[in-house]
């Protein structure tokens, strides 16, 4: 059995620094390349790029990354899991497959491609035999917004990577695979764990959650002592040491910017967190309340003790679905009386909109520099008349796109025909934006079988 | 004359936070810098005393876990995003920085 390996966190979500893969490969010995690039509305992008095009629906910025990469890899023997793949796994991995080609690495390489997550094509199958798909905060049966459906996939989890990878893939490409098994996989791959070792699926899967969201664990957005973080330009990801036993370590390349400790990665811990002792994957259910932290040298934290429980019988299920139309407007306005001035705008343009007999879901006004994030809170502490400049910010939703995209038209004319002293408009009139909303359900394992193909290179 | 003075303290100088979203609901893991400060966290950042500082700007209840091994509260914001991810209108669209607005509260201690 492997003694210890150590997987390398490359992406944190679609758009992080396209630096980071590269230097988590050239920069210290590393065994495997975690990217994760989906958020929940992702796959709804995707599907819409699909429609249009056959030969897209995946995180199309993945394949020149491999352009680059894939020498490197493939001379150090640095395997990659990725959920990259989105709604079109196969495509994606022809489109590296074909790059990798390009480059003279044919017969060296074999991707897996993982896919089976994709349910839009059998939504009126499942409904029809009994499977409401309700949503999970509100209740409502999945019914409701049947016609308005833009994309239905279950979360995999580690299981189709750890086939992938034992039927000899050096790149996993998948759909809608968790976060967290693209780290848990490599694990339960290199040291052969059992699918009901809960105690070290766990710990692989508190793995995944910690370098999940890249660099926020290494000392990017970390509050604690933020000034004292060094060379954030330079910042390190994580890379996870991990070891059969289920214990690991948390450490980034040597030379690199960033800090990992134990309050930084805590703040990681908690990010995202609903019930501790109930963290859910398709993998088993994580206690995070059994995680012992230790700080045993500089930029290395010790994992240890975690426990786990059996998997649930049920895959989370992520839908979209169309929801209306929303749009936002900002203006600058400036001292003396800043405040006021933006107040008496909202006041105005409030009032217009109402005459002009436009109905909205929602009208949403934001003093930036005064109440936009904190609220009332932070308007009981602030010396309001001193302030240099406030931001006006003003969003409308409503279901029909006519009454917003009539709201875009009445930003411009307060800037000469309302309160004095704006600025700020540079950006031009707001654009109506579709609203494609995230619809989150259950559904039994027992309906969703996973997929995994080996493509040689 | 012996009874203790209380002192308010703002949870800024004890804690750290970071937040994050599912939904409509933001999350606040909030953090003691210090693990003997932990208890005060425990005693005084209830769930109920959370509802109230964030009275008008949350609109469902308010939950709270403990987790002692990392000397963290997690709360549950239920109703606090105007509808959460794409739908929400707000700057702080994904609860980002719900957390610093925590940090902002304070606590009445006897030392």
């Amino acid at each position: 059995m492997t003694r210890s390996i150590r997987i390398a966190a490359g992406q944190g979500f679609w758009g992080d620094w396209l630096e980071a893969p590269w230097r988590q490969v050239t920069g210290g010995p590393v065994d495997y390349l975690m990217m994760d690039y989906l958020a929940e509305v992702t796959m709804s992008i995707m599907q819409k790029q699909k429609t249009r095009d056959p030969t897209l629906g995946y995180a199309s910025d993945f394949v020149p990354l491999m352009q680059r990469l894939l020498p490197a890899l493939v001379e150090r023997r640095v395997k990659v899991t990725t959920n990259a793949g989105g709604v079109n796994a196969h495509a994606c991995a022809e489109a590296v497959a074909e790059t990798a080609r390009r480059l003279g690495l044919g017969g060296k390489l074999r991707i897996g491609v993982v896919t089976g997550d994709d349910l839009l094509g059998r939504v009126d199958d499942l409904l029809d035999a009994g499977h409401e798909l309700t949503n999970l905060d509100t209740g409502r049966p999945l019914r409701d917004v049947r016609h308005r459906l833009r994309s239905v996939n279950a979360y995999l989890g580690a299981a189709p990577v750890v086939e992938a990878l034992r039927r000899g893939a050096d790149i996993v490409i998948t759909g809608r695979v968790t976060d967290t098994g693209l780290t848990l996989g490599p694990m339960m791959h290199a040291f052969d764990w059992a699918p009901d070792a809960w105690d070290l699926l766990a710990a692989g899967t508190v793995a995944g959650h910690t370098i999940e969201c890249g660099a926020q664990c290494s000392g990017g957005n970390c509050l604690v002592d933020w000034e004292r973080i060094p060379d954030l330009a330079n910042v390190g990801y994580p890379i996870v040491e991990a070891h059969p036993d289920g214990s690991f370590d948390i450490i980034k390349h040597p030379g690199t910017g960033g800090r990992i400790s134990v309050p930084g990665v805590t703040e990681q811990l908690v990010y995202e967190m609903g019930d501790p002792r109930e963290y859910i994957t398709p993998d088993c259910i994580a206690d995070f309340t059994s995680i012992h932290l230790q700080q045993i040298a500089k930029d290395r934290v010790r994992f240890s003790g975690i426990r786990g429980r059996p998997a649930t019988d049920k895959f989370k299920v992520s839908a979209a679905y169309f929801y209306g139309y929303k749009a936002v407007g900002t203006l600058v306005y400036a001292w003396p009386d800043a405040y006021k001035k933006a107040q008496a705008a909202d006041r105005v343009l409030r009032r217009r909109l109402q005459d002009l007999g436009l109905e909205f879901e929602t009208i949403l006004t934001e003093f930036v520099g005064v109440d936009a994030t904190h609220g009332p809170l932070a308007r009981k502490a602030l010396a309001i008349a001193d302030i240099p400049e406030v931001q006006l910010r003003v969003g409308v939703r409503a279901s029909d796109p006519a009454p917003v995209e009539r709201f875009t038209r009445e930003i411009a004319p307060l800037i000469l025909n309302g309160p004095p002293s704006v600025t700020g408009f540079a950006g031009g009139r707001p654009k109506p934006e579709e609203i494609v909303a995230y619809w989150p359900a259950l559904i039994d394992k027992t309906q969703v079988r996973a997929c995994v193909d080996i493509v040689a290179v | 004359m012996t009874s203790r003075r209380v002192r308010r303290i703002r949870l800024v100088d004890i804690a750290h936070a970071r937040s994050g979203d599912k939904g409509d609901t933001a999350n606040v893991g909030l953090i003691a810098r210090r693990a003997s400060d932990y208890p005060l966290l425990v005693k005084h950042v209830t769930a109920a005393r959370v509802a109230r500082h964030f009275k008008g700007m949350i609109r469902g209840p308010v939950q709270r876990f403990e987790l002692p091994n990392l000397h963290a509260l997690n709360f549950l914001l239920h109703g606090s995003l105007d509808g959460g991810g794409t739908i929400s209108l707000k700057t702080d669209a994904q609860g980002k920085v719900f957390s610093t607005a925590l940090l902002r509260m304070e606590i009445e201690v006897r030392r």
